[in-house]
């Protein structure tokens, strides 16, 4: 069985893999970093985005192998090590744009490269099109599209703290 | 107890919008939900399924598959058989026309001589891995002889049609039947204007974003079971399971309901690879864990509605509602689901007077069998199914008897003086007022105004319409003596363990269960204010039969109406305790110590002085009885409470739908949404709305996207995320979402619950307003799912028979 090298949050393992195991699978199983999710088997759902080399993608899409002598990030490495929230954390809990907290992992690491990539700014169109890959059932994504534009604002200075809901 | 609201900076009571509690762990990618869990030795389960959708089973050979690497055991039905397994049990028995009790075949864990669905389970492989037990399930040689697939209810219910079951010939399971047949025909009979509809309400996969899952354990030296599961009611699955499919008692069996990643019904019931799990980890002697694919949740996981209805409505010169004849069939699914015959009877057919005041109806209900999955409860469950039919019917009605659309509403509306209401369907609503719930949502988006932008729309070459739904929906389910005598076989009341520990942190035990409602929070806040403790010293536990009494779970919008009650049921004792003690403390009578929460908490205090014991002293006291009335007073404190509700209770509301259509490409974009929802009194704003605006989301994917479909063989179409669709975040607009309040008056706290009127008020706002943007084109209704694809064909004229005339 083939052997490959990751870095997931800034930690470097060697695992053993089948040919046909995905890179989700390493992570929830072999690594036991079970914060992400696998919601569906056809790439639609979006609970297991991750990001390699800061991109985000969908861990369940892409073999073990083809990840090899890659950086990983998972939701459990977004935090700072003193524990502080990231920006789009913190706008998620504080605009309630999570209930069951399934989707939330994949939601938040997509938010996050969709935020990056538009470093103007963004729309709520342009928020709306940029979650077509991921999929909430709880929340009607209405708390969703506020808590990434408001993280937005952090993440590209325009404030200095999430902006606290509207009551 | 007296629900109090004090202000301060930093109030976190009855009616703050507190950040949850539970949201660190998830966003820190810490929830444990079952498939998270890995237990040592554990192996791994794979199902295999049905590809048939009726067939007779003539042979399975499993000798291949137990020789493949890794495998622990393959099971099909004649183990279960030797095993002594039962069949997964039917938790409603309905009565129809003439006393004739429902036909409730038996439910084998697995397939026993034939198959009935498509995904029906046939075989279980277990082993070291997941890819191994699926490579075996595929050596598995099942010989099967197919028979006649029942697709559908037309099928199903045609002359001569196979029966899925010998127990039910003709394929049908109850025809039940409600309210007054000659009031109702009498009516008819002096109506001024009869006015007709017929609709399908489309059949729906639940998809809650977390698969099931299921990690079965035993423990050979004390004979315990425990099953950790994706479930919304634990101490349900465990009375189900443990009863009539495993026979293993109560005390022997654990139920563990971790973090569950959403519901929306489809987690209520009791599955077979629960007891598959449970039962396999037994005999193999090692923890068997199974996560279900999305792909097999389709087929596996208990569908939402598939209701075929035919509607009449009589009315007089003025357009008032003088009776209502309604005839459903409903579909069943292949077998019986837990819920399944309540859901077109108890927990729709009731609600058929919605909230107008039509004095004479007549419902009834044919439940069918066909071959496809199980169908049961799906958020709102039965109640979306009547208000889509009452509310589409009302505007057909004010359609051709020229009345406006509100007008005839307010003209049919049960107005506040009239409660408590007797309905002729059993139901009496206790309180509401729909009228201004329909005010503030006509206000909030700006109906006044909506001609202007219809004509914008018009010059964008859009087509705009608006409609509006005023729905009225029983929940806070329900009161056990009455539902027994409706035929449930269990009592649904709620249960509260409150215990103060030493030095005043509190424990609350809930029977109920958080996936995705924030009841960490919400009740932490409700016992917190009610206490006079600090919120943080407020944990909430649930989901676990080994830590909890009992309790019957979370569905139906029960949690606070029942389970919060229970709660307050449980510190009134709390607080009558501590009065006993405070009263020994303070050398006075116990009639003279009250409780009260004021700046600095909760305080007992010997009326008008300033004598006062905190409650945390009042608890030291009760566990360090030295100074303490022990003859009469036990040590400790800590109090259960079982509270029954004396009622249903009635959230309404109104729903605004607004849509653009695109003539070129017969799509539908919902441009505004408003809702004001009258839930009774609100904990947490916040959840609430949020709530409601998942809601709405499911109702608007009902409307527009969402549609199940099976062809003529049996085989399910829309089996994957690929081929179903969900609303995904460019689908639903921005909410405008408020609460108007009556409280409810039956139960301590005034609440009625807010987990499902976003799904039921929505759908027929939504095609209310698909209606109206198409009215120029001589378009009378839509049915759902309205797809560019049918919508485009009636703009082109090729939709004649979709566009499905009513009158």
């Amino acid at each position: 069985m083939p052997n490959v090298t990751l870095t997931v949050n800034g930690k470097t393992h060697a695992v053993e893999v089948e040919g046909r195991t995905l890179l989700v699978e390493v992570l929830r199983e072999k690594l036991r970093l079970t914060g992400t999710h696998v919601g569906c088997d056809t790439s639609q759902c979006g609970a297991c985005v991750v990001h390699i080399g800061g991109d985000s993608v969908k861990s369940c899409t892409i073999l073990a192998v083809q990840a090899d002598g890659a950086e990983v990030t998972t939701i459990e490495g977004l935090a700072a090590a003193d524990g502080t929230l990231h920006p789009m954390q913190e706008a998620f809990r504080e605009h309630h744009a999570l209930q069951c907290g399934f989707c939330t992992p994949g939601m938040v690491m997509s938010a996050i490269d969709l935020v990056k990539k538009h470093p103007d700014g963004l729309s709520e169109q342009e928020i709306r099109e940029g979650l077509e890959g991921n999929i909430c059932r709880c929340t009607g994504y209405h708390n969703i599209v506020k808590a990434i534009a408001a993280a937005a604002d952090v993440m590209q200075g325009r404030a200095t703290e999430v902006a606290r809901a509207a009551e | 107890m007296n629900v109090t609201k004090p202000v301060g900076a930093a109030f976190e009571g009855i009616g703050a919008s507190v950040r949850r509690k539970e949201d660190l762990r998830f966003l820190r990618g810490r929830g444990r939900y079952t498939d998270d869990l890995s237990r040592p030795e554990q192996l791994q389960a794979w199902i295999l399924r049905s590809p048939h959708a009726h067939a007779r089973i003539l042979s399975i050979d499993t000798a291949a598959a137990a020789a493949m690497p890794g495998v622990q055991a393959v099971l099909t039905a004649k183990e279960a058989e030797a095993d002594g397994l039962g069949g997964v049990p039917c938790g409603w028995q309905v009565t129809g026309k003439g006393g004739q009790v429902m036909a409730e075949p038996m439910h084998p864990v697995l397939a026993s001589g034939k198959v009935r669905h498509v995904g029906d389970p046939v075989a279980m492989v277990v082993a070291e891995t997941k890819a191994q037990a699926r490579d075996a399930a595929e050596a598995i040689l099942v010989e099967y002889a197919p028979l006649p697939a029942l697709p559908d209810m037309a099928a199903a219910l045609a002359p001569r049609a196979v029966a899925l079951h010998d127990e039910a010939p003709g394929n049908l399971c109850f025809d039940w039947e409600i309210g007054d047949k000659a009031a109702t025909d009498a009516a008819f009979a002096g109506a001024h204007k009869v006015v007709r509809f017929e609709t399908t309400n489309n059949r729906l996969v639940p998809n809650a974003m977390e698969p099931r899952a299921a990690l079965g354990e035993y423990d050979p030296n004390a004979d315990e079971y425990t099953l950790t599961t994706t479930s919304q009611n634990p101490h349900v699955i465990r009375l189900l399971m443990g009863g009539f499919v495993l026979k293993v008692p109560e005390a022997k069996l654990r139920v563990v309901a971790p973090d569950v990643g959403g519901g929306f019904g489809s987690k209520i019931y009791h599955y077979a690879e629960e007891a598959l799990v449970t039962w396999a980890a037994r005999r193999v002697g090692r923890p068997v864990k199974w996560t279900c694919e999305r792909s097999e949740s389709f087929l596996s996981d208990a569908h939402g509605r598939d209701h075929v209805t035919r509607a009449e409505l009589a009315l007089d010169a003025e357009g008032r509602f003088l009776g209502l004849r309604v005839e459903t069939l409903a579909n069943m699914g292949a077998y019986l689901s837990t819920f399944a015959p309540a859901i077109p009877t108890y927990l729709s057919a009731t609600l058929l007077a919605g909230c107008y005041t039509t004095p004479a109806i007549h419902g009834q209900v044919k439940a069918v069998f066909t071959s496809t999955v199980p169908v049961d409860a799906y958020r709102g469950a039965g109640r979306p199914e009547t208000t889509y039919l009452l509310e589409r019917l009302v505007d057909v009605a004010a359609r051709e008897t020229g009345i406006d659309r509100i007008e005839i509403r307010r003209r049919n509306f049960i107005h506040p003086d009239q409660f408590p209401y007797q309905t002729p369907v059993a139901l009496q609503y206790d309180s509401g007022d729909y009228e201004t719930t329909l005010r503030l949502a006509l206000e909030a988006a700006d109906h006044a105004g909506f001609e202007q932008r219809r004509a914008e729309a018009k010059a964008r070459g859009k087509l705009r319409g608006i409609g509006i739904s005023t729905y009225l929906e029983a929940c806070g389910i329900a009161p056990s003596k009455l539902v027994g005598q409706l035929g449930a076989r269990a009592g649904l009341y709620e249960v509260a363990n409150i215990r103060v520990h030493p030095t005043g942190s509190i424990s609350v035990f809930t029977g109920t269960h958080s996936h995705g409602q924030g009841h960490e929070t919400t009740f932490a806040q409700l016992v917190a204010e009610q206490l006079g403790v600090p919120l943080g010293s407020v944990e909430i536990v649930h989901g676990d039969t080994g830590k909890i009494p009992f309790g019957m779970g979370t569905y139906g919008s029960r949690s606070l109406a029942v389970g919060g009650a229970a709660m307050v049921k449980a510190m009134d004792k709390i607080i009558a305790k501590g009065r006993r003690i405070a009263a020994h403390l303070l050398e006075a009578s116990v009639e003279d110590i009250e409780f009260g929460v004021d700046e600095a908490g909760g305080r007992f205090r010997v009326a008008g002085t300033d004598r006062t014991k905190s409650l945390a002293e009042i608890s030291m006291a009760a566990y360090v009885p030295h100074d303490y009335p022990i003859e009469e007073l036990e040590p400790g404190l800590e109090e259960t409470a079982f509270y029954d509700p004396k009622n249903f209770t009635y959230p309404g509301g109104c729903h605004v739908c607004e849509v653009e259509i695109d003539p070129e490409t017969g799509e539908t974009q919902v441009v505004n949404f408003t809702a004001c929802d009258d839930v009774g009194r609100v904990i947490n704003p916040m959840i609430v709305e949020g709530q409601i605006q998942g809601g709405l989301a499911q109702g608007i994917g009902q409307a527009l996207l969402e549609g199940t479909v099976y062809d003529s063989e049996g085989q399910l179409l829309t089996a994957s995320l690929n081929d179903y669709a969900m609303p995904r975040a460019t689908q639903v607009p921005s909410f405008g979402v408020s609460t108007a309040v009556t409280l409810c008056t039956h139960n301590p706290l005034g609440v009625k619950g807010c987990g499902e009127v976003g799904a039921i008020g929505s759908p027929p706002a939504v095609i209310n307003a698909v209606v109206d943007a198409l009215r120029e084109l001589g378009v009378t209704h839509v049915e759902m799912p309205a797809t560019p694809l049918k919508i485009w064909s009636i703009i082109q004229g090729k939709g004649g028979a979709l566009s499905a005339a009513t009158a």
